[in-house]
């Protein structure tokens, strides 16, 4: 605590805290302190790593300590668990009697007690409860809560550390908590599962797009480990995106043209896609291991011509904390090898400043290096030149070294490179003139024949330099091209082996080396001196040097004991050596999962998962699908992250499971509701498949409606303020969950005010009704109020297509009122419009009067968001008796877009960017005019022709109102009457439905 | 995951562990030790450090190394970017992360510590969640906390943790509804001697103190939102609506918060404010040399450049230095051979400029003449790459929110350095 009279007190209770703990006096006040306060400082007191180093053993407490276990102060009960988690071990029995107080709390009606109960319990490292612990996680993982489950998923590896043989038993509850569909428990689960299972990736397939598409509103802790899991995954299942490119180099270097079979060409799995897609938004976000993680995703998993997204964003990433800047330097240090031209733009950001750390600096060479070539050599040789200047002199010696290693690779500055190198030899620092040396002298390897002025220069260095390495350099270089300068090369071995004495190890080796060459080639001029040289060398206090000595004596000069091998002495010492290869320490670190620990260190760390090849034939795609049910799940979570970062969505689950778990009226409520909103949605989709079926359909809906009054009329009250909450945050939806209903015109319902409670919970159930397309004017009408239903005043409604002034992000819907009744209507306006999350709607103004027999028109402005969900209000007050009308609108998918006006080329250019996005090919009868085609296109959607020379195609382009993103239709006809109809659409949901309703309106 | 937590202070001793699974002996910081000892600098110590049985990555902030013990494989940058949380929150606590205001919170700390991991696995580190839990330590707290009894503990539950909005608390409420948006740009630059920019790039953030009641809902749009090269963002921001509208739209967080960075990248053309003259000069053989140096605004869009501050390191062979301010103070210390100019604001009739003569160590060879330079300064109400907010609105609240919106530039890593032309390499070829 920050007084230090308090501290001091405390101190001095501390060394009787024995007694002070067990005093029941802590609920009570002690000299003017509370003491409660007192005995939290008391307990980090005995906490206090400091006591602990200096020998007092805080376990001596254990006992008086956990009796405050069962303490109602929140402090004091949080910091008994610290101690008593740090103490367990050693007080095994003692900890035992913590255990009832936990057993309870795990059975507390509250979530976060038993949470925080489990989370404790899980944490006491005592093996005797490993059986309590397994059932605790076991009941956690199914409970309501998802914070509950969430903790039953961190106290998995807890356990599996305590007690590996439990494996099998915790996979099982594994793979539960992995069919979990909350963003809260998904980062957990795949945490425990890195740790216990890892090598299960079965147990990935059912959930894999799941994860995909929760991965967004996951925190972003768990996202950074799915992440990682995934690349895993996706390495097993899909083909190699590259496959083709890399096979084609493989076959350059290789050039066995012949007999290869013809691979089919690459087409990526949708689910290789949906990862992708699903992952690259998070390249923005704050949490840098986030972003790494995408970026080794994109790495190990993207086609090449995807990569380069990455490169920003890392780049980014320099900006951040030193630390985080060496990681992604190395990182981005292993990709520059491999996909260099994905840097290049960014060359300037990997300029060195001298006020970076040296580690860094270095690993911006190293960037550097990788990234030059023959057109970007000039500016980085000319920014590596300030460098030599700078006073860090590991980094200067690195620079130098970049040099060397930029000068072999690109060949027409190697020239260049050795003049600056050998400009650096008259460098005032010695270090920079002896890493030249060690540089010029691996350069010249490389065509030393017309560098003899060089080797000239740096023999007269030998008076000077006294960095044993470049003395060794040099004179290894003389000796080498001794034939280059003969004449001096005797000299320097002259000076040399008067020196010998004092030299360094690594310069006597080499003087030793040099005289052999020389009396080899020039025996008569340096046959004494050598003799001169070995005989020191025979006495040096160095082994090595002896050896190398006798070694030496024993081959070049001849004896009659010298064998065979002297006569290969010249070959042995003079052959021609190939030219060292200056290569990039990151050079084939990619084997390593980029972002890792290992690849850091490029050395296997313990618990690393190896990154596997890809798959030769990829694995049956089928495993991933799920049960009907489960695919509506992914869709609905599709939704959700449509949202965007702040997808309701999750938190609704929450909520709903929270608020259900009041009532507690079915057991397996959430669960039957769950069921019905799939049903409804499967079968939409299979009504895509089979029309004939959709009668049967209807009926099934009607049931599961039923079924949904029931199960709601019991939660209305909630949800009714849930719903208005949610209008309340005015959240940007671009669909809903569960509305992407493909019901075509609603009927009129006109029901008590209780069911109109529950109405607004659940979507009305469609009756279809047989759709006639009114040709008249192009605009359809819908019914929204029947004649009869609404007591003599019908209402239909249209979309009139034009621009809804007051808000250009609403449609504009056309309201006629017609009375038909005998007397006048009242004030007819609507009322209490329940939108679905997102949607906005501008009323239009009351009218007041309608005399009988009269039509009326109105126009009010509806913001969709993007989809096809209905609207629902309840309408006009009919006259002398309230009446309320409860009625829907659903637009077709083709009225929520605009026409916009583009050109050929604009229209091209769009659709090859939205190209994957959703196409469709379906067969037309023949009969078939550019007209015709325009004009039913234009019926059923709200889109504008894109003027073009052909007549065999037709093309459109609109944008959706509420988002503005495009919407482009082509009708291209073929020779044999068939037409092929493509929507490219960002919304796959829009897009989809587009398709159908142009289709239905093409074959009509 | 992360194993335990070690906080070592400049001068090498552990003033706080913390072990999230079963105790890991201090000892084993012995190899950080070592390698902090190998590095010349503070800040040279390698971020991730191999040991025989485990691997220590840490990072340094406020000259305390928060040294994190791992004991299997982990992606770095998750341990790293971590800590930098910790440190973060603490920041937050505290106001600011020393050694003494660790050790004077010991408990919070503590309290905190066990909040953020959960067997070394992150578990609540939005400090709006935290703050539920545990209150932050005020004056005011303290005293109360000291008579009355009551602690730091909040005694409600973290409700924050279930929520769908998990950095905003719920029930917030203020008397005056602020929101506050300062944007602050950094230009780094390298500028070389003639002037002539080699790099330059403006990186900024948006930070925001926003103090609203009830659940708001924020639109905040640019007039020039094309600028923005490249873009992170606050968890809260909604990605689709940026991607689609280039607007941002969010809840925000209560309180302080960074709400996004961004990058205006060195292709477009960044203006640079500030330019410098100088000219150091030796003479072989003369223990002498000449220092000028003159500097200046250039396109600062009429705002007056302040705070401004140069600073060089000169060779080693300088001994002394005899200048003469214009305006402001300068400092050379003789053993660091630092060269600093405290100029202030720059008025642009009568620019400042620093000149004299430097003592030179006798005998010594003729020293480089250019030293890099290092400007920092700040303009206020401008953001040099023009970035302007548009409007910002307030949805789901009924209120009248207070706007305020504030812009500086700064200089980040900003400076100019010599190249010497007549040494320049042959580069035709």
């Amino acid at each position: 605590m920050s007084s230090p009279l308090l501290h001091a007190t405390v101190c001095c209770y501390a060394f009787e805290c024995s007694s002070f703990l067990t005093n029941p006096i802590t609920y009570g006040y002690m000299d003017g302190f509370d003491s409660a306060v007192q005995c939290v400082t008391v307990l980090y007191w005995v906490c206090d790593p400091q006591m602990i180093a200096r020998g007092k053993n805080a376990s001596d407490l254990f006992p008086a300590v956990v009796k405050n276990v069962a303490c109602k102060n929140i402090e004091v009960k949080k910091l008994v668990y610290v101690y008593l988690v740090r103490y367990a071990e050693e007080q095994q029995d003692l900890a035992l009697l913590s255990i009832s107080t936990f057993q309870r709390g795990l059975k507390d009606p509250n979530q976060l007690i038993r949470a925080s109960a489990l989370r404790v319990l899980s944490s006491i490292r005592v093996t005797i409860i490993v059986p309590i612990m397994m059932l605790a996680i076991k009941e956690a993982a199914s409970d309501m809560s998802p914070y509950v489950r969430k903790t039953a998923a961190h106290a998995i590896p807890k356990l599996y550390s305590l007690d590996p043989e439990q494996k099998d038993c915790l996979i099982e509850v594994i793979e539960k908590l992995l069919a979990d569909k909350t963003t809260l428990v998904a980062g957990s689960v795949v945490m425990a599962f890195e740790e216990v299972c890892p090598e299960r990736i079965d147990l990935i397939h059912k959930n894999y797009r799941k994860l995909c598409n929760l991965l967004i509103d996951v925190e972003e802790w768990g996202q950074v480990v799915i992440i990682n899991m995934l690349t895993r995954y996706a390495r097993t299942q899909f083909l190699n995106p590259n496959m083709n490119e890399d096979k084609e180099e493989k076959e350059k270097k290789k050039t066995e043209a012949t007999a290869i079979v013809k691979r089919k060409p690459y087409v990526m799995d949708p689910d290789h896609r949906l990862l992708l897609r699903n992952t690259k938004p998070l390249l923005q976000s704050r949490n840098a291991a986030v972003v790494m993680a995408v970026a080794q995703l994109y790495f190990h998993l993207a086609p090449k011509a995807e990569v380069g997204v990455i490169a920003k964003a890392l780049v980014r990433l320099m900006r951040s904390h030193s630390e985080v800047q060496y990681v992604v330097l190395q990182n981005v240090a292993t990709m520059s090898i491999k996909r260099r031209g994905m840097f290049e733009p960014y060359l300037k950001s990997f300029y060195i400043r001298s006020t970076d750390p040296t580690q860094i600096k270095v690993l911006k060479l190293e960037v550097l290096t990788n990234l030059a070539n023959e057109t970007n050599i000039s500016t980085i040789l000319r920014e590596f030149q300030t460098y030599i200047k700078s006073n860090d002199k590991d980094f200067v010696a690195a620079t130098i070294q970049a040099i060397g290693r930029c000068a072999t690779n690109i060949g027409e500055v190697r020239d260049t490179c050795l003049n600056g190198l050998v400009q650096l030899l008259s460098n005032r620092d010695e270090l920079v003139v002896a890493e030249s040396v060690v540089v010029i002298k691996k350069l010249l390897q490389m065509q030393p024949e017309q560098h003899s002025d060089i080797i000239k220069h740096m023999a007269k260095l030998t008076d000077n330099i006294q960095v044993p390495m470049a003395r060794a350099s040099i004179l290894w270089l003389i000796g080498e091209y001794c034939e280059h300068v003969p004449k001096i090369a005797p000299d320097v071995l002259r000076k040399m082996a008067k020196t010998f004495t004092n030299e360094e190890d690594i310069v006597k080796l080499q003087i030793i080396n040099l005289a052999a060459k020389l009396y080899l080639t020039n025996s008569k001029q340096t046959k004494l001196l050598t003799q001169y040289v070995l005989n020191l060398a025979k006495y040096d206090q160095n082994y090595d040097i002896r050896d190398r000595a006798r070694f030496i004596r024993q081959l070049i000069v001849p004896t009659d004991k010298s064998g065979a091998l002297s006569k290969y002495a010249k070959k042995l010492f003079l052959a021609l050596k190939p030219a060292p290869v200056l290569e990039s320490p990151f050079k084939d670190r990619d084997h390593f999962q980029l972002g890792s620990l290992s690849h850091l260190l490029n050395a296997k760390a313990g618990g690393y998962q190896v990154l596997p090849d890809w798959p030769e034939a990829a694995p049956d795609p089928s495993v991933r699908n799920v049960e009907v049910k489960e695919s509506v799940r992914a869709v609905e979570t599709v939704t959700a992250r449509d949202r965007g970062p702040l997808g309701p969505s999750s938190g609704e689950d929450v909520k709903k499971s929270e608020k259900k778990s009041k009532p507690r009226i079915g057991s397996s409520e959430s669960e039957s509701e769950e069921d019905d909103d799939s049903e409804s949605e499967s079968s939409e989709s299979e009504e895509e498949e089979s029309e004939e079926e959709s009668e049967e359909e209807t009926k099934k809906k009607k049931k599961v409606g039923n079924e949904r009054l029931e199960n709601t009329r019991t939660t209305d009250i909630h949800t009714h303020t849930h719903s208005e909450r949610r209008n309340t945050h005015i959240l940007n939806c671009d669909s809903q969950p569960n509305t992407i209903a493909s019901v075509q015109v609603f009927d009129t319902i006109c029901k008590p005010a209780w069911l109109y409670m529950q109405f607004l919970l659940n979507p009305p159930l469609p009756v279809s009704v047989p759709q006639t397309i009114i040709p008249s004017g192009n605009l359809k009408t819908y019914e929204l109020l029947h004649r009869i239903t609404g007591e003599g005043l019908s209402v239909e409604y249209c979309f009139s297509r034009q621009p809804f002034s007051p808000d250009p992000h609403m449609v504009a819907v056309k309201i006629q009122f017609t009375n038909s009744a005998t007397s006048e209507a009242k004030s007819l306006h609507v009322e209490d419009a329940k939108l679905q999350s997102g949607m906005r709607i501008k009323e239009f103004p009351e009218i007041e009067v309608l005399p009988a027999g009269e039509t009326i028109s109105v126009v009010m402005g509806i913001d969709f968001c993007d989809s096809t969900q209905f609207l629902e209000f309840c309408d006009p007050n009919h006259c002398t008796v309230l009446l309320k009308f409860f009625v829907s609108i659903q637009p077709p998918v083709g009225e929520l877009m605009m026409p916009i006006f583009m050109t050929e080329n604009e229209f091209k250019k769009e659709q090859g960017e939205h190209r994957n996005q959703c196409m469709e090919i379906k067969q037309y009868g023949p009969h078939f005019d550019c007209h015709a085609v325009v004009q039913r296109v234009t019926t059923a959607a709200n889109l504008s022709r894109v003027p073009c020379g052909s007549d065999k195609e037709c093309r459109f382009a609109g944008k959706t109102v509420t988002s503005g993103s495009l919407v482009l239709v082509s009708v291209v006809t073929k020779e044999d009457g068939a037409a092929q109809l493509t929507v490219n659409c960002e919304k796959m949901v829009i897009g989809t439905m587009l398709v159908k309703d142009i289709h239905q309106a093409l074959t009509q | 995951m992360i194993h335990s937590l070690f906080l070592v202070n400049s001068s090498g001793d552990i003033f706080l562990e913390k072990h999230w699974k079963s105790v890991v002996s201090r000892s084993v910081c012995d190899y950080f030790f070592e390698a902090q000892e190998r590095a010349s600098e503070p800040e040279n110590v390698p971020p991730v450090i191999p040991t025989p049985h485990h691997y220590l990555i840490s990072v340094l902030r406020h000259r305390i190394y928060f040294v994190a013990v791992i004991q299997s494989e982990v992606p770095p940058l998750f341990v790293i970017e971590f800590l930098h949380r910790v440190v973060d929150t603490f920041q937050d606590y505290f106001g600011v992360c020393t050694e003494a205001a660790i050790k004077d919170n010991v408990v919070v700390v503590y309290e905190l510590l066990e909040e953020m991991l959960d067997n070394g696995f992150p578990l609540a580190t939005e400090s709006n969640i935290l703050k539920e839990l545990i209150k932050p330590p005020t004056i005011l707290r303290t005293v109360v906390n000291t008579i009355t009894g009551s602690t730091n503990v909040g005694e409600q539950l973290p409700t924050g943790q279930l929520s769908v909005v998990p950095w905003r608390r719920t029930g917030v409420k203020y008397t005056n509804n602020e929101a506050y948006f300062d944007v602050v740009e950094e230009i780094d630059a390298i500028i070389d001697k003639s002037g002539s920019t080699i790099t330059a790039e403006i990186q900024g953030v948006i930070d925001a103190c926003v103090k609203l009641t009830g659940m708001p809902d924020l639109t905040l749009s640019f007039m020039n939102p094309r600028l923005l090269d490249d873009v992170s963002f606050h968890p809260c921001v909604r990605f689709k609506r940026w991607e689609a509208e280039r607007i941002l739209s969010f809840i925000p967080p209560d309180g302080n918060f960074r709400l996004l960075s961004y990058h205006v990248s060195c292709q477009n053309l960044v203006a640079i404010p500030v330019y410098v003259k100088h000219n150091i000069t030796f003479r072989e053989g003369s223990s002498q040399g000449r220092f000028e140096l003159t500097l200046g605004p250039k396109q600062t869009m009429g705002k007056g450049l302040e705070a401004v501050l140069i600073s060089s390191q000169l060779p080693r062979g300088v001994l002394n230095t005899n200048l003469n301010p214009s305006q402001g103070t300068y400092n050379f210390d003789p053993v660091t051979k630092l060269l600093s100019w405290d100029v202030g604001k720059i008025n642009p009739q009568k620019l400042p400029s620093l000149k004299g003569s430097m003592s030179l160590q006798a005998g010594a060879s003729k020293p480089d003449e250019n030293p890099t330079i290092n400007i920092q300064f700040k303009i206020q109400q401008s953001a040099l790459s023009g970035l302007k907010v548009n409007r910002l609105d307030m949805y789901g609240e009924k209120y009248k929110p207070f706007k305020g919106i504030k812009y500086m530039t700064k200089a980040g890593k900003f400076q100019t350095k010599g190249l010497l032309r007549g040494r320049a390499w042959d580069l035709k070829n």
